[in-house]
């Protein structure tokens, strides 16, 4: 690590810390997206949880080295990306004869693919809750307007 | 019907789309949005059709759901009636604006939030389920605060501030009115709910509910009590934006919303006499603060609180000939006040002010621009062979026929000082000699004026459905919506 980088973001206390804990965080955001329709949860809560990692992780460390990972375009992109998925399993049901129809095969009670295409549309609204919230985040931090005098 | 979702599913679809593709392909937006406003513009007409010719009542249900339990999308005659209303006027502003973007950035955005909203508006018109329309509610009013700010100018962003308290105030009247109703009916499906409130009878909780419902949505039409944030909020968007929210987006969340719920509750003479109170209020006020404004874009914002008292002083009568004329000055209104805000915007394009001092003799310079604006403004203040004579007539024959003689002096004395004060835009825009912004006007490029040609067309020939051969089509299977 170079010295121009530790001088960036907090103490080394607090990049420590984070280091250790922001992979946890994700996975545990993750894990609240899978699993929501199992158990308390879902697609808002869990991306929720991991956009909170990554502005952790820029709080701690400054902003230059998060936006080395994920750029604004690629958030964007992503977010997009998210509504559409979720659109599109709307539209797939259509398939189904009606719009929203869940239509794949439900699988046993309390096991991870058990609720047909619920899995899939927490997975889209995790996308676009989690990088939705970290651009409003963004977006507060890279636009500044001259104030007026 | 299996293609009632897609007055929703398209705008979104396509707003998201954009959001995406349209940053790398330029001209990608443009002719995409205009394609899905189009083909919405055309469902509508289709869906006229198969209202006139097969059932009168189309329910969709959306995953399968049955209707009291999943959600339902009805398509009666109110909701083809403000269908047809909201997308033909979408398109034409879409239209309008493949010129009139071009001067602002990143256009895309501008189409994202234009489409999300048309899928806000759309999708409350055909829900059958009340919390789902205070969803597609705040879908429409969220991207229609992001969209009054869309110039990021300190003025701008104030008005869209003052904007959003507004309407978040009004989004929690009625999210607070809802859940009253669910607290004594348990349930949220429209049809279902006039069932119970039937059985059980009206007691203090639905009338506070509906008095909640009253403030909520006449703060998102800008009925006069409540009117304040529209002045500022109008004029500040870009030009089309301003013609959606004055011409749709107010009618849409604030008066067709009002007329649902109160087909669910049920209208009493307490009811429509505040309704007709409100709507001579808004008449007389809104056209008395038009008058001396000297910013053309503002003085139009007045005019459309003074213009939506008609609609509801017409709607509050509650007879069918009053009811008919409110929704038909409803059409009527959305179509000559867009033209008069696209003519505001073609006039900002070319001289890049709407401070009425600064122009003069813009006739000579702009014909196709003042002679749309003209019947433009012949139509809002009733000259005969224009729409908005027709439904003015039929709204003032209703208050003399159901014997409120008062109401109909208001409403004719309203049109009168509407009449002087487009006399005034007229003589300080288009007559009088040249001024020395609009020695170097130009006339507006060409998809502009394929718009605003449109729209005066539609204001020449819409007085036709005043006649019973074509209004049976139209007006008349809303208006048995609401009276029966």
């Amino acid at each position: 690590m170079n010295s121009d980088l530790k001088n960036k973001g907090m103490s080394l206390i607090v990049k420590t810390i984070t280091r250790l804990t922001v992979g946890l965080i994700l996975l545990y955001g993750i894990y609240i997206v899978l699993h929501g329709h199992i158990s308390p949860g879902g697609g808002f809560a869990g991306g929720v949880i991991i956009a909170l990692a990554f502005i952790h992780l820029m709080l701690a460390f400054g902003k230059d080295e998060v936006l080395k990972i994920l750029p604004v375009t690629f958030v964007s992109l992503l977010e997009s990306l998210g509504a559409v998925l979720f659109l599109s399993i709307a539209i797939l049901g259509f398939l189904g004869g009606y719009f929203f129809m869940d239509w794949f095969a439900k699988g046993k009670p309390f096991k991870l693919f058990s609720a047909g295409s619920i899995i899939f549309s927490n997975i889209g609204i995790g996308l676009k809750v989690s990088l939705g919230l970290f651009g409003i985040f963004l977006v507060l931090i890279l636009l500044k307007f001259k104030a007026k005098k | 019907m299996t293609f009632i979702p897609l007055f929703v599913v398209l705008p979104l679809l396509g707003a998201f789309i954009i959001s995406f593709v349209g940053k790398y392909k330029k001209c990608f937006s443009d002719i995409f949005t205009n394609i899905i406003t189009l083909t919405l513009a055309f469902l509508s007409f289709y869906s006229i059709f198969l209202l006139n010719t097969k059932s009168s009542l189309y329910i969709y249900k959306v995953g399968g759901w049955a209707p009291p339990f999943g959600i339902s999308l009805v398509l009666d005659g109110l909701s083809v009636f403000m269908l047809v209303t909201v997308n033909i006027l979408a398109f034409l502003i879409t239209l309008f604006c493949i010129n009139y973007m071009e001067k602002f950035t990143s256009k895309f955005r501008f189409y994202t939030l234009f489409l999300l909203m048309l899928a806000g508006m759309n999708g409350i018109i055909i829900t059958a389920d009340i919390f789902n329309l205070f969803v597609f509610l705040e879908i429409a009013s969220v991207a229609s605060y992001a969209l009054v700010a869309y110039g990021i100018e300190s003025e701008e962003l104030e008005a869209s501030f003052k904007y959003m308290m507004m309407g978040s105030l009004a989004s929690l009247f009625i999210l607070l009115s809802i859940a009253f109703l669910y607290s004594y009916a348990s349930t949220l499906n429209m049809a279902d709910l006039a069932q119970v409130l039937k059985e059980k009878g009206v007691n203090k909780v639905v009338t506070f509910a509906f008095v909640l419902f009253l403030v909520g949505f006449g703060l998102k039409a800008a009925i006069v009590p409540f009117h304040a944030w529209l002045p500022d909020a109008h004029p500040s968007a870009p030009a089309p934006i301003s013609a959606a929210l004055s011409g749709v987006l107010i009618k849409v969340l604030g008066i067709y919303s009002l007329i649902r719920i109160s087909t669910i509750i049920g209208i009493n003479k307490l009811f429509s006499n505040t309704l007709m109170f409100l709507g001579g209020l808004s008449i007389i006020v809104g056209v008395l603060l038009a008058i001396g404004q000297m910013d053309l874009k503002r003085l139009l914002a007045y005019h459309s609180i003074s213009q939506v008292g008609y609609i509801i002083l017409g709607l509050g009568i509650g007879t069918p000939l009053g009811v008919s004329g409110g929704l038909f000055h409803l059409f009527n209104h959305s179509i000559f006040k867009s033209l008069l805000f696209l003519n505001s915007g073609a006039i900002e394009y070319t001289i890049g002010t709407r401070n009425l001092d600064q122009m003069g003799g813009l006739r000579e310079k702009m014909p196709i621009t003042s002679a749309t604006c003209l019947i433009a403004s012949m139509s809002i203040s009733g000259i005969p062979p224009f729409n908005g004579f027709f439904s003015k007539l039929l709204i003032v024959l209703a208050c003399i026929k159901s014997g409120y003689i008062g109401y109909g002096i208001v409403a004719v004395i309203g049109s009168i000082l509407t009449l002087s004060s487009f006399m005034k835009v007229q003589r300080y825009a288009f007559f009088g000699s040249l001024s020395k912004k609009s020695q170097e006007a130009k006339e507006v490029p060409s998809f502009m004026k394929l718009a605003m040609l449109i729209l005066a067309i539609i204001c020449s020939v819409g007085g036709l459905l005043i006649f019973k051969d074509i209004g049976n089509y139209f007006i008349k299977p809303a208006q048995e919506i609401i009276v029966k």
